[in-house]
């Protein structure tokens, strides 16, 4: 791979970074993609990696069930920090979601070629996010068995939820975007669990892909229903990218706290969900192309693209950064203002400058063509960007909960041994199911994988 | 190759579906169901109480006023449970050696209060007031229903919340003259919206949305 930079968008790139390697068929393909599922052997490394994070998981358990026994007291939080932890981590997850449904379905109604290779992974990485997300409001109620009066259901109290509280707006928003997610990636799955059915030689392996395949047999009456209803999904979950984080900026933009009151919350919301949500699809497909060897599918082309992707989003939370400096200056607010100040001097100053650190100052290095092809730099640089939103949210929850209007609300938050219990646990919670699926499941479209081949063996004639 | 599925699997995995949608629709439908059912409210279910105390007889034939007994429903939260001594007032002379009264006087020798069950119970978290009630023209029988015809007392409403929140968002359908609160026969007369408008005024009655304001009843 060359690291001088070519002319943009000339066919020589496409040809040095292409979106699937050279000389695969659809033969190649299926073989390459299946084989990780059903003949290749499952290595040592598959079993430590999922060892360690299924023992994440477990402790994870063990933080929740203490949780159910002792009530949110084992956390830190109090007032006047209601909130800690619990929403900052249900902010991250969901955030970090919003790159699969953009890839898979955005993407898709755009006809961006680069999205069918990751599409997949990025997909499941959605729902896992979403499902960790999930756990946090619910533990965060206290009594998560009482869940269910967040939803509009005929109760015996004669009442409803709260319409006009941007917390239940949450719960819709939050369970219409998993339903979606789950939808879109298993319509997406069906005709490749027909491939695995076709190739699986076990019969009760046979009997699971059959029935998960729904009776696939790639009739062209199949695949017109197939790509139609694969089309009105795309139409479906693309609002959703943008609705689901907006939403949950509501959370706080509807509150009257200094530092959360402000009409740049959802747009900067949404930014930043990408922004993380890409950096968690390079955190994963790295990793995965090296131990799988699909660099001939997650291919350089991929990769950089992402990256281009990261550093815009980026670039568009570092302006909403800026503009809560300037706004609250230009308001003359004296609260907005002290909150700002409080960034800068407060007890919490070093989340803040890491947070820029992170966030705006170490992504400018993508702008660079040869750091872009850096791989080791990518990895490096999505695992900062996703520490960097994580102290985002820590910095918007706490920050302006510890300093509200009056001094004698004033408080201080830091978190407790279960707080960081919990939020570990989600983390081995979600990287167990990555590896459950890598291992269970095509970790790439596999007829999307050969329609490509058709597409690109088309364009060379 | 041999089929993996016969071809009856077409008509299993169709039924499955459509029953899996049926069903879960079923039981969320029962579970509401259930919710609202005696089994869970215990409405119109007596309790066997230690003595077979009769509301029908002292009531209904009797004539004995709610207040002779639950002297606390005009002044205090509770209506109160009366004393063995005010059963004696009348059973030391009358039916003195009825043998079902017998727990009576061994209540009142040995100074020991006879344990009634408890039949109208509400949740710990609702302040509940009998008197605001009584003093704004709720009568007995709007929530506890014709005391005089129970031979044993059972809940005539389901106490749920829901049944709460109808009366508080309308109180003018129940509203009464003071005079007839403890009437056990009082009957709505035709014009109650009219006339209970006017007695909610009379009574000084707060705004339907200070009566459903959480803290009203949860504290």
């Amino acid at each position: 791979m060359s690291v001088e930079q070519p002319p943009f968008d000339s066919p020589e790139i496409r040809r040095l970074t292409p979106v699937i390697g050279p000389g695969h068929t659809f033969g190649s393909v299926t073989d390459k993609i299946s084989s990780i599922v059903l003949t290749r052997p499952t290595s040592l490394g598959w079993y430590i990696g999922f060892l360690i994070a299924f023992s994440l998981m477990g402790v994870m358990t063990v933080a929740i069930g203490w949780l159910v026994i002792k009530g949110v007291g084992i956390w830190g939080i109090n007032i006047p920090i209601g909130w800690g932890f619990a929403i900052v981590n249900f902010v991250w997850w969901i955030g970090i979601g919003h790159a699969g449904t953009l890839i898979s379905a955005i993407l898709f109604l755009l006809n961006q070629k680069w999205r069918t290779s990751i599409n997949r992974f990025a997909e499941a990485m959605t729902l896992f996010a979403v499902a960790c997300a999930g756990i946090f409001p619910l533990i965060h109620t206290g009594r998560p068995w009482m869940a269910f009066y967040m939803f509009p259901y005929p109760s015996t109290m004669g009442l409803w939820p709260q319409f006009r509280s941007p917390l239940i707006w949450d719960v819709f928003a939050v369970s219409t975007y998993g339903t979606v997610s789950l939808m879109f990636w298993f319509v997406g799955l069906i005709p490749d669990l027909a491939t695995l059915r076709d190739r699986a030689v076990k019969k009760p392996l046979k009997i699971i892909y059959g029935m998960l395949s729904m009776g696939w047999r790639g009739s062209a009456r199949h695949w017109h229903r197939y790509q139609s209803a694969y089309l009105l999904l795309a139409g479906l979950a693309t609002p959703l990218v943008l609705s689901v984080h907006t939403v949950v900026s509501f959370d706080f933009a509807i509150a009257i706290v200094p530092g959360w009151h402000t009409t740049i919350f959802p747009p900067y919301f949404v930014a930043g969900a990408i922004y993380s949500g890409f950096a968690m699809v390079l955190t994963i497909a790295i990793p995965l192309r090296k131990v799988y060897g699909l660099e001939d599918f997650i291919t350089m082309r991929h990769l950089d693209n992402m990256a281009k992707v990261m550093l815009a989003t980026g670039l568009i939370v570092a302006y909403g950064y800026f503009f809560e400096f300037f706004m609250s200056s230009y308001s003359g607010n004296k609260f907005d203002v002290f909150l700002v100040q409080q960034r800068l001097h407060g007890p919490y100053a070093p989340f803040y400058f890491a947070l820029i650190l992170c966030n705006i100052l170490t992504p400018q290095l993508l702008w660079s063509y040869k750091m872009r092809h850096n791989v080791t730099v990518l990895f490096i640089m999505s695992i900062v960007v996703n520490i960097g939103m994580w102290l985002e949210r820590f910095v918007i929850v706490v920050i302006s909960l510890t300093r509200d209007f009056v001094p004698s609300a004033w408080g201080r938050y830091s978190p407790t041994f279960w707080d960081w219990a919990t939020f570990i646990g989600t983390i081995g919670m979600f990287v167990t199911l990555l590896f459950l699926f890598v291992r269970v499941l095509p970790a790439i479209s596999i007829a999307e994988m050969r329609e490509l081949v058709a597409e690109t063996s088309e364009e060379k004639k | 190759m041999a089929q993996i599925f016969h071809r009856s699997t077409n008509f299993i995995a169709r039924f499955s579906v459509f029953s899996a949608i049926f069903l879960i629709g079923i039981a969320l439908v029962a579970v509401l169901a259930v919710a609202r059912s005696p089994y869970m409210t215990r409405q119109n279910i007596t309790r066997e109480q230690p003595v077979q105390f009769s509301h029908k007889h002292h009531v209904g034939d009797d004539g004995i006023d709610c207040r002779y007994c639950h002297t606390g429903v005009e002044t205090s939260a509770v209506a109160g449970i009366p004393p063995t001594k005010t059963c004696m007032n009348c059973h030391s002379v009358l039916f003195n050696n009825a043998s079902y009264l017998e727990p009576v006087r061994e209540s009142y020798r040995s100074d020991k209060s006879i344990q009634w069950v408890k039949v109208h119970r509400l949740a710990d978290f609702v302040y509940f007031n009998h008197s605001i009630h009584i003093n704004k023209g709720v009568g007995c029988s709007t929530c506890h229903g014709p005391i005089n015809q129970m031979p044993l007392v059972f809940q005539a409403n389901t106490l749920l919340m829901q049944w709460c929140l109808d009366c508080h968002r309308n109180p003018e359908q129940v509203l009464r003259p003071k005079d007839q609160v403890f009437n056990m026969d009082w009957k709505a007369p035709d014009n109650q919206a009219e006339i209970g408008a006017e007695l909610g005024k009379s009574y000084n009655l707060r705004t339907t949305a200070e009566l459903t304001s959480c803290s009203t009843c949860h504290r």
